[in-house]
């Protein structure tokens, strides 16, 4: 996010400020190492996370904006630091960590943030979101609120895009077939965005409609809900 | 040592390390007991499976209603002599030559009046005859309402051959034996055989069926292609 | 040539067939539809889930036990069971019974644990004629391949395909209608289920307590299979157990809603012995042989040891948007899909089988449908690892190790961005050449464009006056 969406990034920091929250980014976050831990290569993940896990502990709450590093935060960073001496900071970060729209949602309790946006949107579901978290519902909770979007509903929603880190690298024809699936969904519901509150998936889809030419764009969930109407 | 020894030994190795119960995060810590263990199981089924109501009528509606999405066809009759009448009509309509059964309090009386010949199963009986037939009639054990189910075997229901070899299989029940749900069919084998269940328990649920062309139903891939479930 | 590449090259091309993806999409639709209705009958159906998934968890983890409550009770009736290690002693102990009675043909109904020990092979060689009885088996069979899918094994073929297969294979006149394709089949195989001198089958659950296998199965073709041959063999995994006669009762509809989303399979039979005195029919005889296999490996695994729950109702690979893009027979094993994946590793080797739990996107659609609560895809995550500490691979671990030592040294982060974002819009027109460095990824899709100004760069430069500190 920081060096490929930072849009969405600085909308993340701008919603939570205008919440009157003080925001801290440690320069120390780079990432989570969850490339190297889902390819197995465990220290080397641990070598990538122990710095984050550091420069986290005093978080008051640690917000996310991708379903996908969440997940590796809350729910994998426990099983990483396991039988280390890290374990209970570990775990005391992931009992802190949230995904951004579920922050709002779910621990903050705001769900209209007066944004605007008067367009027809999908919304692609990251899976690790949707599954490792269990976050269907914050996400369009909020873009429900946001004035003039008309939030259509996708086939198969809930079927992978075939993003996948690594995998999309490794076995890309699998991975755009995926793609190429979930492109095909979106597009059918004749949405002009297809948001999402993971930038990783849609670096992978908006990667195949720019190259098959579809005007269909991509966009993070926190860019939708930072565009603040103007009055 | 014997195969059986040794594979025993490695499971017993390998159940040394523990493994976590499903929904609990530690591994449990559960020694591997010897000698007899039949815990109970960790829940009642009944309390998840699909609901099936308390009266007879209930139950009877629900079977009813699976039985014809099942394409079975079920007739809830008065009296033995209405299902005499249902089974004579049905062998003038289909014009059977021959329909193959066994002794049985149902199957006996009502067999004996059929207007056709009639191949009453006894041990070694002609596999071949009994393939040339019509159809197969057969008592049962329980029919089970929640899943449009008959249960029988090979005791109860002429062996293991004639409920399933035949093209139209035809089971008479009582009505008493209309069973709520699986949990009490299987209570109910319990209870009527004991420790000596037959060598064939057989849970049928509609007539034969395929979806292996395209995923699309057709019956009777090399069972019965009709299934009527008479109870009386 | 390896597994991997073999794998590789057919996913290849299975996934860039759109024809391939549309079979598969329509046959499974139609699954979806009837298995969601079928789940909103249960009153609770994550609560059915965790009853089984504790049910087979006791089964599991006390099986030397439960299997020898199974064997005494079925040796008790006069039924003859065998213990197998590994499949070429399954595979001796099938062929000696067959030649002790001078066999000559087999009936088999589906049984994916003769795949697993390429049993009908072994027994063509010993010049047996052996026919499939399942419709789906028998079509593959006579197209000589293996099953596409572990409960549909014939889902990626269209009528026309099965219908010229017939023609030439059983000399049958050319139709589209599905019943009457049906009818040949079903006029072929009478005869064989008549006389054939042996019948074999596999079974879905082994009862402890009563000393009984269950077989699942719709078309009846099982129940045939044990009633005329005269000897009976049936073939099983140990991890097939259930405790009680009563978890049937649980396990039955679960297995039947996520196979084929029905109510309860056609039929569902319980064998407890061969024809005993005053029985009318059913075998002479009836041989279990009981089948590990490298399964009490899996079982040595703690944390993996719940794949061995596995009803075997193919609800993972329906699901699995790997298996719907590559088919079944990319897998190139005999269990495909996300179960395939994690458990072919433990049973063929992780090494040559590691690239499976590679070939996923992690996206855990497995794990959330599983009506045991196999914990699939984390497992993936697990043959991942064992297999990099095993054996890491050279270049992968040094990527990391820079791309970690990179994350620790913000400038020159930093830096390494810079340049990515000053080259990119130059290697944007070569973006579709084949030597593009990124090509895996730039063959199908665009990169993303760089921003010149990162968030970091945002941060630092933005007037303090807008934070609150």
């Amino acid at each position: 996010m920081d060096a490929l969406y930072p849009r969405a990034a600085i909308s993340m920091v701008e919603i939570l400020e205008r919440l009157g929250h003080r925001v801290l980014c440690p320069d120390a976050l780079v990432c989570c190492g969850q490339p190297a831990f889902n390819s197995g290569y465990w220290d080397q993940a641990r070598a990538v996370a122990q710095p984050v896990l550091e420069s986290l502990q005093d978080a008051e709450a640690i917000v996310i904006g991708s379903g996908s590093c969440g997940a590796m935060l809350k729910i994998f960073y426990p099983q990483l630091f396991d039988k280390t001496p890290q374990k209970e900071m570990a775990c005391g970060v992931a009992a802190r960590t949230w995904e951004f729209s579920s922050f709002l949602v779910d621990k903050l309790g705001v769900t209209d943030l007066g944004a605007a946006f008067p367009h027809r949107v999908t919304f692609h579901d990251g899976c690790h979101g949707l599954r490792e978290l269990g976050l269907k519902q914050p996400p369009r909770t909020l873009l429900r609120s946001v004035q003039g979007l008309e939030l259509l509903e996708m086939k198969e929603a809930e079927t992978c895009c075939g993003f996948g880190g690594a995998f999309s690298a490794k076995f890309p024809m699998i991975s755009s077939a995926m793609g190429d699936v979930k492109c095909h969904s979106a597009l059918e519901t004749g949405a002009e965005y297809m948001v999402s509150n993971d930038s990783s998936c849609l670096m992978h889809l908006q990667g195949l409609l720019s190259r098959q030419g579809k005007s269909l764009k991509t966009m993070h969930l926190a860019e939708v809900l930072n565009c603040v109407k103007k009055n | 040592m014997t195969e059986k020894g040794q594979i025993l030994n490695r499971i017993r190795l390998a159940l040394k390390t523990n493994a976590p119960r499903p929904g609990h995060p530690a591994p449990a810590q559960v020694k591997n007991p010897g000698g007899s263990h039949h815990p109970p199981s960790p829940g009642e089924p009944r309390n998840w499976l699909p609901k099936v109501g308390e009266s007879v009528e209930e139950h009877r509606t629900l079977f009813a209603r699976n039985a014809a999405e099942l394409k079975a066809d079920f007739h809830w009759l008065d009296s033995l002599e209405d299902a005499r009448k249902l089974l004579n009509d049905m062998a003038s309509r289909e014009v059977w030559q021959k329909v193959a059964t066994h002794a049985g309090e149902c199957t006996s009386p009502l067999c004996s009046t059929l207007p056709c010949k009639v191949l009453t199963l006894s041990p070694g009986y002609d596999r071949n005859e009994l393939e040339s037939c019509n159809a197969g009639i057969s008592e049962c054990d329980f029919l089970v309402a929640q899943t449009g189910t008959v249960a029988l075997t090979n005791q109860s229901a002429g062996g293991r051959a004639l409920s399933v070899l035949p093209p139209h299989h035809i089971v008479l029940a009582r009505k008493h034996q209309l069973l709520a749900d699986l949990p009490a069919a299987f209570a109910g084998l319990r209870q009527k055989y004991g420790d000596n269940f037959p060598t064939m328990i057989s849970l049928i649920t509609g007539p034969s069926r395929t979806g292996d062309i395209e995923r699309i139903l057709v019956l009777g891939a090399h069972g019965p292609k009709k299934l009527t479930i008479l109870a009386f | 040539m390896s597994f991997a590449s073999e794998f590789r090259n057919r996913a290849r091309v299975v996934a860039s067939n759109l024809r391939h993806r549309q079979i598969i999409r329509t046959a499974l639709g139609n699954y979806e539809t009837a298995r969601d209705r079928r789940k909103a009958t249960y009153q609770d159906w994550q609560g059915a889930r965790q009853l089984a998934a504790e049910t087979k968890w006791e089964a599991i983890n006390h099986l030397d036990h439960y299997l020898l409550d199974f064997s005494t009770r079925l040796e008790a009736r006069g039924t003859k069971v065998h213990w197998a290690s590994n499949a070429s002693q399954a595979r001796e102990i099938i062929l000696a019974i067959v030649q002790e009675k001078q066999a000559r043909s087999v009936i088999k109904s589906k049984a994916m644990t003769a795949e697993e020990i390429h049993l009908n092979e072994a027994l063509e060689k010993a010049g047996l004629k052996v026919v499939e009885s399942d419709l789906g088996e028998l079509i593959v069979q006579l197209r000589r391949e293996t099953p596409y899918h572990i409960v549909f094994p014939s889902m990626h073929l269209t009528r026309e395909e099965i219908s010229a297969l017939f023609e030439k294979e059983l000399g049958s006149a050319p139709t589209l209608d599905p019943e009457e394709l049906t009818m040949i089949a079903r006029r072929v195989l009478r005869g064989k289920y008549l006389t054939a001198d042996i019948g074999i089958t596999g079974g879905n659950f082994a009862v402890a307590e009563t000393g009984m296998v269950s077989i699942t199965e719709n078309e009846g073709n099982a129940r045939l299979t044990a009633a005329l041959p005269k000897t009976m063999i049936t073939l099983l995994g140990i991890e097939k157990i259930i405790p009680r006669l009563d978890d049937l009762a649980l396990f039955l509809p679960m297995l039947a809603t996520m196979g084929a989303g029905q109510a309860l399979t056609g039929y569902n039979t319980l064998y407890g012995g061969p024809r005993q005195p005053g029985e009318l029919d059913g075998p002479e005889e009836w041989h279990v042989v009981l089948l590990d296999n490298h399964r009490t490996e899996l079982l040595a695994d703690g944390e993996q040891r719940d794949a061995l729950h596995c009803i075997r109702c193919g609800a993972c690979l329906n699901v699995c948007p790997i298996f719907r893009n590559v088919g079944g027979h990319t897998y190139g094993t005999t269990y495909s899909g996300p179960i395939g994946s994690v458990i072919t590793p433990h049973l063929r080797g992780l090494q040559d089988w590691k690239h499976l739990s590679g070939a996923s996107s992690l996206c855990g659609a497995c794990t959330e449908t599983c009506p045991v609560k196999i914990d699939l895809h984390h497992h993936l995550l697990q043959n991942r690892r064992n297999a990099a500490q095993e054996r890491p691979d050279n270049l992968e671990e040094a990527a990391f190790g820079v791309f970690g030592w990179l994350t620790r040294r913000p400038a020159a982060w930093k830096t390494v961005r810079f340049i990515l974002q000053k080259i990119q819009p130059l290697t944007r027109q070569f973006q579709k050449k084949p030597w593009h460095p990124a090509k895996p990824w730039t063959q199908t899709r665009d990169l993303p464009v760089i921003p010149s100004e990162s968030f970091r760069d945002w941060w630092k430069n933005r007037p303090k006056t807008s934070k609150h500190d």
